[in-house]
């Protein structure tokens, strides 16, 4: 196609075409909406409104945000290696089962900083594992990294299923989940820790993992754009031969920086584990891993650009909720649709308006 | 009237801001080997993708034996009876030779009538042009010059009268090149018009009837091969004198700092690049290695600055010993000194996408002096990379340019500054002026002298004889990963280089028959 | 025991059927240099068109030529996202596969009104099994009555369809003019535009094929196998049908053998369900059930044998300056 070769200025392409690809997504959204008998004006109201409209759904929006925030961060780290981490799924996936596994052993035995602490340490620990291998793998044996943590996902799943049901279920339960864990360890709710300083809230899942979330994302700036290590990192990925002209090892960084992409996405385990379900469940990573991509993608791997596109996605799933909630034709998986449609837009497509913009700018550079 | 294979009359391409061709235009005599020489980036290539149908002409017209042509693809140019041989090879490695030359002609929707078809036209181009191939053994596990002969014969499958080569020779070892203009000449005995595009004047003045020169998009002259010398066309090639002899003081040459003793080097194909090289640098002096390239001087350049294991040998800097049980990596010889000026700066050097400012630390950013409390210190690295963008004349004066942004020679005196910032013992330099402006050629010129005039030792790569005549002590020749020679540079000119550089001075026929058989196997 | 040895076999085939037909798309697809990780997707919204379709119109060739025409029109999607306008093909296939999961549920819920499944399929909007002549007559024979009536008879056509196709597959890709051009451009679509052939519109119908096969595979999971259409019915199938792909080596019948495998381990995981092992003890069926992934992965790492993929495969051809 004409024009893709083009050379756009740079406040066109990190700015005008995203925007132009955010909007198309959202018109097509609009489209389905029309298709399935809602009306999209009436739907945006209704999904702003639960999104932001009371406490209880902002707490709600940042509570899903919290988690894009990780699984976003875990995709980007991986990009600036040159790699495509989308195992986030299972590595999130697993965080979460290290977290459980850590405070069903101990959560009456430690006192609640050094556990949550703790949690979040095993909880990158158990993600990082998790994405090692497939990183390991990429760097060493040349398996194709996409593959391999595509079937890692799966992985994670039946091992988590064999956990659950047989392992790990709380006796005498049917469902295999596992039994409650102790107050002690869990991540203080938002609403609580604002209750101590004397401001009301209403009572949401929105805990304390929301800054670890901030933290991580800043983390992560000063960690590529600021230090040596992400300096090699970023290094490997723009250009392997350079890379080895400037004695960095490409495998090791490679392997290092999935283990840290891993670990960014094992932290949905504190969120969920620790923060809201405070116990271990089935599938409470569903979807995060892969949202994390889009997440990513808008935010064109950048820690700002990541918290914002994590809070839009926040609002989509809060407000997608309420929508399913409000409206009988409507369920939750119209959110899913308009998932699909922002990473096709601004991910696949992200070249869609390209050759009309370059023709637009040649014929006012002429 | 003569009758010509091809025509072009003021043929014009552009690309963005760079004019590749401009008013081109050439009469090919039907029936001639016809030559057209021209450095790189001079627009050599481009004619021929135009020609082939690869890129539209702006301007211009283009007329195959005689009637006008238009050639909007590939497709078209095969119709009109123009075959090309690429320089890097259009064939499909897993398939076998029958597979690829039938590959857009099969004959027919079924593989089986078209293929047994195939062979015996096959056959018959095998035994008139002495091209002999097993049509059914697998493309990539052909050796190279065999390759190449898949390719011709493809185009001859399709129907060309006109064979377009593209530096063919770059790939070959010199017993396949003879054997590739052997096979051109009887080509050419049978009627078939050819257009061989090359950067190696010996091969223009050894085969072509005619020849057309290049220069920045132009064609600035078409001679009668018999008319001229090779003199005058690199003298038409450049535009000028490449180099202006510097004012060179006697060489103070002190201890010996780089000793290489039996150096082997294979790379990834399992292809031994390098073959028992032994040679030493002293302090105060450039040794230049000659060379036609691909003839294992990246391989060694490689080696030495730790980029590539050794597989037999050693290289010592001093008291540092490289081989095969102990690899240095580049960042331990950077910190004892040897720093490392790489040919090719887009894949190696730079990172193009990342700016001026990071790319002036690169192999460096783990130095205590740019990091503090696990940090890097920006500001720093932008003044550090400011500073050298001055001394060393860097424009645009701009560290926080993306590399990507700057003209060739400027990104080469970046890196060049980058490497003599810390006065090092040792500089490996490979190329360092491919690509570069005129001005900039003296600039980074006088720069390595300065280093070699303070002491340090240089080992120069290049393939251009004029700038190895001009700065090296002592020139080392390369042959087919073999040193083949060895002069002072006082005593050296261009004839007996050549003479080493073709490995014909000092080699036996003996060893050349079996150092390229090894070759046969190992490809 | 032979009895269990034949129903197990005869599970096999039945859930072999959807895993060919996905391997063999993705086999055309990535032959020709296009990743294809969308593979569930266009199964799970086959399915859906399929059920939907079917349901609507009680004929169950109307529902396969909808499931048919909904996967092109995916497959086309992806061309046109990583073809033409150069995307990422694997970000172009997650996209696909969550679009899909989320237009399935949200346009079933507003046509259906069943919380986004389809109603249950009546027999005749179903491709049902298809009785050989004197299947019951042979019944009793020994060994050759029941390998007939067991094994061979008594499936739908959709299965006999797939284990049709490979053949036909393999003479495509190996004995006709468009099959060496399409394995040439997964290799070096350089070679193949140098030759006067249109990269982009081979890599096309390579995504037609792939459509019309997962159309297939989505049919036979909701209209032949199952008779209606429920939430992500899919299960991963799709990703076991490209694990199949890499585990065959993109090679038509290694990776036959390849899905039957992957069919044979499912159906044993069911049968092994709690039963103890001598000497083994009982194998969890989750183990069982991952064996295909697992295997994928130490199959990619070479620890035996190199499973190399098309050269060109994710690459985006751009005629280079």
């Amino acid at each position: 196609m004409k024009g893709l070769d083009q050379a756009l200025p740079r406040w066109v392409n990190i700015g005008l075409l995203p925007l132009l690809n955010v909007v198309t997504a959202l018109l097509v959204s609009a489209l389905v909406f029309l298709v399935i008998d809602v009306n999209p004006l009436k739907a945006a109201e209704i999904l702003l409104y639960g999104a932001f409209g009371y406490q209880e759904g902002l707490g709600f929006t940042l509570y899903y945000t919290t988690n894009f925030i990780f699984t976003g961060l875990a995709v980007a780290i991986a990009f600036h290696v040159g790699l495509f981490n989308i195992g986030g799924e299972g590595q999130a996936y697993i965080g979460g089962l290290g977290v459980g596994l850590l405070c069903l052993a101990l959560d009456t035995s430690l006192p609640g900083p050094a556990l949550l602490l703790l949690s979040v340490l095993v909880a990158g620990l158990f993600g990082a594992a998790w994405a090692f291998i497939p990183g390991w793998l990429q760097a060493y044996r040349g398996s194709h990294i996409v593959i391999t943590t595509i079937m890692f996902n799966f992985i994670a799943s039946s091992l988590m299923v064999y956990l659950m049901v047989n392992v790990l279920r709380e006796p005498g339960q049917m469902t295999p989940q596992s039994r409650l864990l102790d107050e002690n360890s869990w991540m203080p709710f938002v609403h609580e820790v604002l209750a101590g300083i004397g401001i009301e809230f209403e009572a949401s899942p929105l805990n304390l993992s929301i800054i670890l979330a901030l933290l991580c994302a800043l983390g992560t700036w000063l960690l590529i754009w600021k230090t040596k290590w992400g300096y090699e990192i970023r290094t490997v990925g723009f250009n392997r031969d350079a890379a080895v002209y400037a004695g960095i090892k490409p495998a090791y960084v490679m392997v290092l920086a999935m283990a840290i992409s891993g670990a960014m996405a094992g932290m949905v385990g504190v969120n969920e584990i620790s923060g809201v379900q405070h116990r271990l469940i089935l599938d409470f990573h569903y979807g995060y891993g892969f949202a994390g991509i889009a997440v990513a993608l808008m935010g064109r791997n950048h820690p700002i650009g990541i918290i914002l596109a994590a809070l839009l996605f926040g609002v989509l799933y809060q407000g997608g909720a309420e929508l399913a909630f409000e409206m009988s034709n409507i369920n939750r998986d119209i959110v899913v649709v308009m998932q699909g449609l922002v990473i096709l837009f601004c991910g696949a497509l992200e070249f869609l308006y390209k050759p009309l913009l370059a023709k637009f700018f040649k014929e006012k550079a002429a | 009237m003569t009758d010509y294979a091809l025509e072009l009359d003021r043929v014009s391409k552009r690309f963005g801001a760079v004019q590749a061709n401009k008013d081109v235009s050439l009469n090919v005599v039907k029936g001639s080997i016809h030559g057209i020489v021209g450095e790189n980036g001079a627009g050599k290539s481009t004619l021929m993708s135009i020609l082939y149908g690869f890129y539209q002409a702006d301007s211009g017209s283009i007329s195959v034996f005689g009637k006008p042509a238009d050639i909007p693809n590939s497709h078209a140019a095969i119709a009109a009876g123009i075959g090309m041989v690429h320089q890097h090879f259009m064939l499909v490695e897993p398939f076998t030779v029958l597979e690829n030359i039938i590959l857009g002609n099969e004959g027919s929707a079924l593989l089986m009538q078209g293929q047994a078809k195939a062979r015996k036209v096959l056959l018959d181009l095998s035994t008139n042009y002495n091209l002999k191939v097993d049509p059914d053994a697998i493309v990539g596990d052909l050796p190279v010059g065999l390759q190449q002969r898949v390719e011709i014969l493809k185009a001859l499958y399709k129907g060309a009268k006109v064979l377009i080569l593209d530096e063919p020779t770059g790939v070959l070892t010199p017993q396949e090149t003879d054997d590739l203009f052997a096979i051109l000449k009887g080509l050419k005995e049978q009627g078939v018009t050819i257009l061989l595009i090359t950067h190696k004047l010996k091969e223009i003045m050894a085969i072509t009837d005619n020849v057309s020169v290049m220069r920045h998009g132009e064609m600035v002259a078409n001679l009668s091969t018999a008319e001229t010398n090779p003199e005058e066309l690199a003298e038409l090639m450049v535009g000028r004198k490449v180099v202006t002899q510097l004012e060179k003081p006697d060489a103070a040459a002190g201890d010996d700092v780089l000793k290489v003793e039996g150096l082997s080097v294979v790379d990834a194909q399992q292809v031994e690049r390098v073959k028992n090289v032994s040679f030493k640098v002293s302090a105060g002096e450039i040794v230049g290695i000659a060379g036609v390239s691909g003839n294992g001087q990246t391989e060694l350049m490689e080696a030495l600055a730790g980029m590539r294991s050794v597989d037999a040998g050693t290289i010592c800097y001093g008291k540092l010993k490289i081989s095969t049980e102990s690899h240095i990596g580049p960042d331990e010889l950077r910190d004892a000194g040897i720093a490392h000026v790489p040919e090719d700066r887009h894949r190696v050097g730079l990172v193009t996408p990342m700016s001026a400012s990071e790319n002036s630390i690169l192999g460096y950013h783990r130095d205590d002096k740019w990091n503090q409390h696990g940090l890097l210190k920006p500001g720093l690295v932008e003044k550090h990379c400011a500073t050298l963008m001055s001394d060393f004349d860097v424009r645009p004066q701009d560290p926080k340019l993306k590399s990507a942004n700057f003209s060739g020679g400027n990104q080469q005196k970046l890196i060049l500054a980058r490497e003599l910032d810390r006065e090092p013992k040792v500089l490996l330099v490979g190329q360092p002026t491919r690509g570069v402006d005129i001005g900039a050629i003296e600039f980074i010129h006088t720069q390595l002298l300065k280093m070699r005039n303070r002491g340090g030792a240089i080992l120069l790569i290049s393939v251009e004889l004029d700038e190895i005549l001009a700065l090296s002590d002592r020139i080392i020749v390369m042959c087919d990963g073999r040193i083949t020679g060895e002069v002072a540079a006082a005593d050296a000119d261009e004839r007996t280089l050549g003479l080493m550089m073709s490995a014909t001075a000092d080699l036996s026929s003996d060893s050349d028959l079996s150092s390229n058989s090894e070759q046969e196997q190992a490809g | 025991m032979i009895e269990t040895i034949l129903l197990t076999l005869d599970a096999t085939l039945r859930v072999s059927t959807p895993l060919i037909f996905a391997a063999f798309a993705g086999m055309f697809s990535e032959r020709s240099g296009v990743i294809d990780i969308s593979l569930e997707g266009k199964m799970l919204a086959a399915a859906f068109a399929a059920a939907a379709v079917a349901y609507t119109t009680e004929s169950a060739w109307l529902g396969l030529g909808a499931a048919i025409l909904v996967s092109i029109s995916l497959a086309m999607l992806h061309g046109v996202a990583c073809i033409t306008f150069r995307g990422n093909q694997v970000v172009s296939g997650v996209a696909i596969n969550i679009l899909a999961a989320g237009l399935t549920m949200s346009l079933g819920l507003s046509w259906f009104k069943q919380g986004g499944q389809t109603p249950l399929l009546p027999d005749e909007a179903r491709f049902t099994s298809i009785e050989f002549p004197f299947a019951e007559a042979l019944r009793d024979v020994p060994v050759i009555g029941g390998l007939y009536s067991e094994l061979l008879s008594g499936h739908n056509i959709l299965v006999y369809m797939a284990f049709l196709m490979v053949p036909l597959a393999w003479w495509i890709l190996f004995r006709t003019r468009y099959g060496l051009r399409l394995r040439a451009v997964g290799e070096n679509p350089k070679a193949v535009d140098t030759a006067g052939i249109s990269v982009i519109r081979l890599r096309y119908s390579a995504l037609v094929f792939a459509g019309v096969l997962c159309g297939l595979a989505g049919t036979y999971i909701s209209a032949a196998h199952n008779a209606q259409f429920v939430r992500d019915m899919t299960a991963g199938q799709g990703f076991i049908a490209l694990a199949a792909l890499i585990f065959g080596k993109w090679r038509p019948f290694p990776v036959l053998g390849a899905c039957l495998l992957f069919g044979l381990l499912d159906a044993v995981a069911v049968r092994l369900q709690g039963t103890e092992l001598p000497g083994i003890g009982v194998i969890p069926v989750q183990f069982i059930e991952a064996m295909p992934y697992i295997l994928t992965v130490v199959l990619l790492a070479g620890f035996f044998g190199k499973a190399v993929a098309p050269k060109a495969i994710g690459v985006p051809y751009v005629k280079e300056r």
